[in-house]
């Protein structure tokens, strides 16, 4: 069993079931990719984790606690942080205070955590005074990952980072996704630029209409034909 | 120096009837705009009920204001209703609560449509209205006290010797700096600490605020006192700058609204601009220049007529204008705030 667990996962947004039993999770240090073609249930699985999603069947694990009857919000609480594909930064918020608002459940000094921030994406110390809507896309997904470090989580989810950047940008921040790893937390991400993503990943899941297809390590999903044929165009 | 005498005298006068009044209407104004402006923003709906929660929160303080001048207690210089004024918050503060846990809440954890939520707040408006009609009664009520004028226009003719006077009343001053303070502490509170922050949060992205932890229980509730205090204020000042009838009060939504919507709606400091562009234009438009005109023409040119562009009975056709053109043409308002 995983740090972080979704077993069985079975439902959907009331209509037919998107997800038809999936299971998916993610160790501490490590980097779990979730890919698959559109409507494969990729970010439906994602929201199931976070309680965003009514569940016919299946639970969440988190460090052997079954928390499926948590709400999205106490489930932030028990440290897991989530930046969403879009609409993931407070535009009308400066960046400094994209990252309080991170941090509003802390009650301790938050300095220390925005200075570690500071420090893995280094031009939102330049731009922490203004307002997160002014920003590139590339740096408001670093304004939004930052956001989700501020609670300093033990799980992190992305949700299609890198969308809609740029290659370089792309790269870049995958490279931080490595850095964050570095530090202990559980990643958890949903790409559509699988290929990179699965060089990064430590677990590989291949979903398919809400079912697993394959499961490995990144490596070995890269280097399997079929994965390469069927999902990453050869 | 005749002609600059004449100028000199045609400021005095423009300030007089409309630069004073026009600074203390907008300032009320304002007060009732961040008042809707903050619920818009937050809770996503434009309330329709504001009017009449500034007549209850004003009755209030009215009520005991008239029970603190029959047992002789005042502040001497200023107003009675200050004393009171504390008390008609906090009773208001609990009505829009209440209101919110018996009506509104229903209709949020339903996920209605906001038009859904402003024909509510259209009922709450009605019962509001009733209440404070059924209570203190439909007529005009006078409750100011104290110095009613801080400049005399008498006093000001015989230390200026100009022929124009320049009369500011308590009531005027008091308002103007109530305003700024109130509006300064409001913005001190939105920016530097972490509720006003978690606010502004809320309003900006709900989804991810709940995602950060901010709860949303407890944003509706500061929202619900800070927009029943400014709605007190404002009642109260307007009522002492003139005089308190719940009809008036019903009919003040217009421009208030007007103002809101001009300055962008959701956004603070648009309520604030607003307020004022509302109010001038209401005073600017049906102020009649002659006199103005007299003292500012050569006597060939002198005008016959009023030179009003409209009488004072279509003042509220103003608000009625402003608010079409500007949904028309700028819909977002001067500060780009959100569409209804």
């Amino acid at each position: 069993m995983s740090f972080l667990t979704g077993e069985n996962l079975t439902g959907g947004y009331g209509g037919a079931d998107i997800l038809k039993g999936c299971t998916v999770g993610v160790e501490r240090g490590k980097i779990a990719v979730i890919v698959g073609p559109n409507g494969a249930g990729k970010s439906t699985a994602m929201k199931a984790m976070l309680g965003m999603l009514k569940m016919r069947e299946g639970r969440v694990m988190l460090d052997d606690r079954d928390i499926t009857d948590l709400s999205p919000q106490a489930r932030v609480g028990e440290g897991m942080a989530f930046v969403p594909q879009t609409s993931n930064v407070f535009v009308g918020l400066t960046v400094q205070e994209n990252l309080e608002m991170g941090a509003f459940l802390r009650e301790d000094d938050i300095s220390e955590t925005m200075d570690q921030v500071f420090e893995l994406f280094p031009i939102l110390k330049d731009k922490r005074d203004q307002a997160a809507g002014e920003l590139s896309g590339g740096q408001r997904q670093q304004v939004a990952v930052g956001r989700a470090l501020m609670t300093r989580p033990q799980v992190l989810m992305l949700d299609e980072p890198t969308a809609g950047v740029s290659p370089i940008v792309m790269d870049e921040l995958f490279d931080r996704i490595l850095e964050i790893r570095q530090t202990g937390v559980a990643i958890l991400m949903v790409e559509q630029n699988a290929r990179q993503a699965l060089a990064i990943a430590d677990k590989g899941y291949v979903l398919v209409t809400g079912e697993n297809r394959y499961t490995d390590t990144g490596e070995a999903l890269l280097a399997d034909p079929d994965v390469r044929k069927s999902f990453l165009g050869g | 120096m005749d002609y600059l005498i004449d100028v000199i005298n045609a400021l005095v006068l423009f300030s007089n009837f409309v630069l004073v009044p026009g600074l203390a209407y907008g300032s009320q104004l304002a007060l009732g705009a961040l008042g809707v402006t903050l619920v818009f923003g937050i809770l996503r709906f434009a309330n329709f009920a504001h009017g009449d929660t500034m007549a209850f929160g004003t009755m209030v303080t009215i009520l005991l204001t008239w029970w603190l001048q029959s047992v002789g207690v005042g502040l001497g210089f200023l107003p009675t209703a200050l004393i009171a004024l504390p008390v008609g918050i906090a009773a208001t503060a609990l009505l829009v609560v209440f209101t919110d846990k018996a009506v509104y809440r229903y209709y949020r954890a339903r996920k209605a449509v906001p038009v859904v939520f402003v024909m509510v707040s259209v009922g709450v408006m009605f019962m509001t209205n009733g209440v404070v009609r059924f209570i203190i009664g439909p007529d005009d009520r006078r409750f100011s006290d104290g110095e009613r004028f801080l400049v005399k226009a008498r006093t000001f003719k015989e230390v200026t010797g100009l022929s124009e006077g320049l009369a500011i009343r308590t009531t005027q001053g008091l308002t103007v700096v109530i305003a700024i303070a109130l509006v300064v502490a409001l913005f001190w509170f939105l920016q530097k600490t972490k509720t006003g922050k978690a606010m502004r949060a809320y309003s900006d992205n709900e989804d991810l605020a709940l995602l950060s932890g901010i709860n949303p229980d407890r944003i509706v509730l500061v929202t619900w006192v800070i927009a029943a205090a400014l709605a007190t204020i404002a009642g109260v000042l307007y009522g002492l700058d003139k005089s308190f009838k719940p009809f008036t009060y019903f009919q003040l939504l217009l421009p208030i609204f007007a103002a809101a919507i001009v300055g962008g709606i959701g956004q603070p400091v648009g309520a604030i601009v607003g307020g004022y562009v509302v109010a001038f234009s209401e005073v600017t438009i049906t102020y009649a220049y002659k006199k103005f005109l007299i003292y500012l023409l050569p006597e060939s040119l002198e005008p016959d007529g009023l030179m009003q562009l409209l009488s004072t009975d279509y003042k509220l056709a103003v608000s009625f204008l402003i608010l079409v053109a500007v949904l028309l043409v700028r819909p977002t308002g001067i500060f780009s705030g959100r569409l209804l």
